[in-house]
């Protein structure tokens, strides 16, 4: 070997090494970690859509924190997330547990309980349309049985949240029963024989052996669903255009209307930065407690 | 804390797949009894079934006389060490240890001193606050054997637990297995497919084939006087000699076998006459001597030197292939000519149905 190729290293200090990551990097450049900062640049521009406009500073996040409705948005977004994470992921381990067997019956019930991720939005919000909608509707049907009346649920200030949050979890969970199906298949069924050895019951075996056996998978579903949930946007729009009075607004529903409704690109930029913070702190917190726990 | 265990006319089938079949068998309280069998002869099926974790088809197995089919596994006094150790990755050592004792509720102060016992018996007592995952293969083998201990058990099951070790580390976990029967005195029935631990191990070993026990006996009744062709074949290494039988008839001096230009005179059982098709003999009963002398001429095929002693694969005129033993570094080569010596009352006839005669006793 020549001394001139031994000078470029053995493994890797040689340029052409990094054409291999080449394409990989452009993307992630040009379509993650450009408008990313090129988001925050905005949040400190006065901008429209047609120009970038003067720089503001801060005060572009003085104005969102002194919009009521910013602030009564992140509420809602929290409220949203605080209704739907800790629902999706208790229910999807509930039915992963009970679904978690090769019966045909089991099978047919994992793919029935999926199915409702494959719909679009606009399918999801219209089924829950027809069974939230006053006189006619499912839920006017059932209450009719008991000869009571059905609640306007994305009428009423105290439960449109709710309807919402009850769509979003009949939408969402196949996604974390199927990771935590995934999970359990993962579990060697010697650990269960070696259990029933140990005369650990049905409730001690879940929680002895179980449970501390899918904890990673707990977690990667816990951060997953606030990352989700923090986005939610569609099942508002389409359930209640964030009313009644704001009540159902989420942060990204008022990200849209500020942005490209009333064409505010800078105060848009600020307040997707306020909730790119919040998912990361939401899900860092909740990724650094688990590990802390799992050290213990 | 010992068992007496009586199993009686077990059957398991799988679907439309038999396992067992009608298979009885007892075991006295503090014996080590190896079940040895090919893979799929359902020595682990037995084996799970005695702990709980199989169902019983059809039959009964007893614990100290007391019918255990209808018992969970934990309440049947058995502790098992699985393949796999199937130690839990979450939990320490010690908890690893102490679980099944804090599932039938035994005080604190108990746990803590039976762990502390068998900690030292094994000595893992450096590892008790340690995770499976941050232990080496023997480790983990140890902690799977101090699970049980702890139990108390009235009987330990194993179930292929040296499988996964490497050859060191398997003989010298044979020897301390031994040595914990011998502390214990408990019974202990080890499920394996290598007939060394078979015959290290057991005060008895349970040879199974296809369904079934093919014989049991102490491992040098198994080696000397295996019942079947398939115990014969199976026990041993290298594997036993076997040759075509073609002619066979009684002598005043015994039974005279001939096996081509081969003739063997012994003192079988004279039932063997008329119905014996092969001769079984093993490689250490046949000696390497010089061509022309000897029973039988044969062409060197293959040499294996093992250090203390060399196994020449020999082959006769006639195509059939014999295994000798030979002490010591052998000089022979490949391709030479040799005459090989049958020792004729340590061989063995079988049957077409694989039944063995072996050679009469000598009555003292």
């Amino acid at each position: 070997m020549s001394s001139n190729r031994r000078r470029t290293g053995p493994n890797g200090s040689d340029w052409r090494n990094a054409l291999f990551i080449a394409p990989y990097l452009f993307f992630f450049l040009t379509l993650l970690v450009f408008p990313l900062f090129w988001g925050i640049w905005l949040s400190f521009h006065k901008a429209d859509t047609f120009s970038s406009g003067a720089f503001v500073g801060f005060n572009n996040y003085v104005r969102l924190f002194n919009d009521h409705v910013f602030l009564q948005s992140i509420w809602n977004t929290f409220y949203f997330v605080f209704l739907t994470v800790p629902a999706l992921a208790i229910i999807g381990l509930t039915l992963a547990l009970a679904l978690n067997s090769s019966s045909r019956l089991a099978t047919v019930l994992r793919s029935l309980y999926f199915s409702s991720s494959v719909l679009s939005v606009t399918i999801v919000t219209l089924i829950w349309r027809i069974v939230f909608v006053p006189q006619f509707g499912l839920l006017s049907t059932i209450y009719g049985w008991f000869g009571a009346e059905a609640p306007a649920v994305l009428a009423d200030p105290d439960l449109a949240m709710i309807g919402i949050a009850l769509t979003t979890i009949w939408w969402c969970i196949g996604l974390p029963m199927m990771l935590f199906l995934a999970a359990l298949q993962q579990i060697p069924g010697d650990i269960y024989e070696a259990a029933a050895l140990d005369n650990a019951g049905w409730w001690r075996t879940l929680i002895s052996i179980t449970l501390p056996s899918i904890r990673r998978t707990f977690v990667l579903v816990l951060i997953i669903q606030i990352v989700l949930q923090f986005q939610l946007f569609g099942q508002s729009w389409l359930l209640t255009r964030g009313g009644p009075n704001n009540l159902t607004k989420p942060i990204v529903l008022y990200i849209y209307d500020i942005a490209f409704r009333r064409w505010d690109v800078g105060l848009g930029a600020a307040a997707s930065e306020v909730l790119f913070a919040l998912i990361l702190v939401a899900a860092m917190t909740q990724y650094l407690i688990s590990r802390r726990q799992e050290e213990r | 804390m010992t068992a007496e265990i009586d199993i009686r006319n077990v059957s398991k089938r799988f679907g439309s797949l038999t396992v067992l079949e009608d298979l009885s068998l007892k075991i006295p309280a503090h014996e080590f009894v190896v079940f040895l069998g090919p893979s799929g002869c359902g020595k682990s099926t037995l084996l799970r079934m005695i702990a709980g974790l199989e169902s019983i088809d059809i039959g009964e197995i007893f614990i100290n006389g007391e019918p255990i089919g209808h018992l969970p596994p934990g309440q049947r006094g058995v502790a098992m060490v699985f393949q796999s150790y199937a130690l839990y990755p979450h939990m320490t050592v010690r908890q690893n240890m102490a679980f099944g004792l804090q599932n039938i509720s035994v005080s604190s102060k108990v746990i803590a001193e039976r762990v502390a016992n068998a900690a030292r018996m094994l000595e893992i007592g450096h590892l008790l606050d340690r995770k499976p995952g941050q232990l080496s293969g023997g480790q983990r083998q140890r902690v799977a054997i101090g699970r049980a201990v702890v139990k108390e058990p009235n009987a330990f099951l194993f179930d292929e637990p040296l499988s996964n070790l490497d050859a060191a580390l398997r003989a010298r976990t044979r020897v301390e297995l031994a040595q914990l029967h011998q502390r214990l005195k408990s019974t202990m029935i080890f499920v394996t497919h290598d007939q060394m631990e078979a015959m290290t191990l057991a005060d008895r070993i349970v040879v199974m084939n296809n369904k079934k026990i093919e014989q049991i006996g102490s491992p040098m009744d198994i080696y000397d006087r295996p019942a079947t062709r398939f115990v014969a074949g199976f026990v041993g290494t290298p594997q036993m000699n076997f040759l075509n039988v073609t002619a066979l008839a009684t002598e005043p001096s015994g039974v005279r076998v001939e096996c081509g230009a081969l003739a063997v005179v012994a003192p079988f059982d004279a039932a063997a006459v008329g119905r014996a098709t092969m001769l079984g003999i093993r490689a250490e009963s046949v000696s390497v001597v010089r061509d022309g002398e000897g029973d039988i001429g044969a062409t060197i095929d293959v040499l294996e030197r093992l250090g203390d002693r060399s196994l020449v694969h020999a082959r006769l005129a006639d195509g059939q292939s014999v295994v000798a033993n030979e002490a010591g570094q052998t000089r022979l080569k490949v391709g030479e000519r040799i005459g090989l010596r049958f020792a004729g009352d340590k061989a063995h006839l079988f049957d077409a149905d694989g039944v063995a005669f072996h050679v009469r006793e000598a009555v003292s």
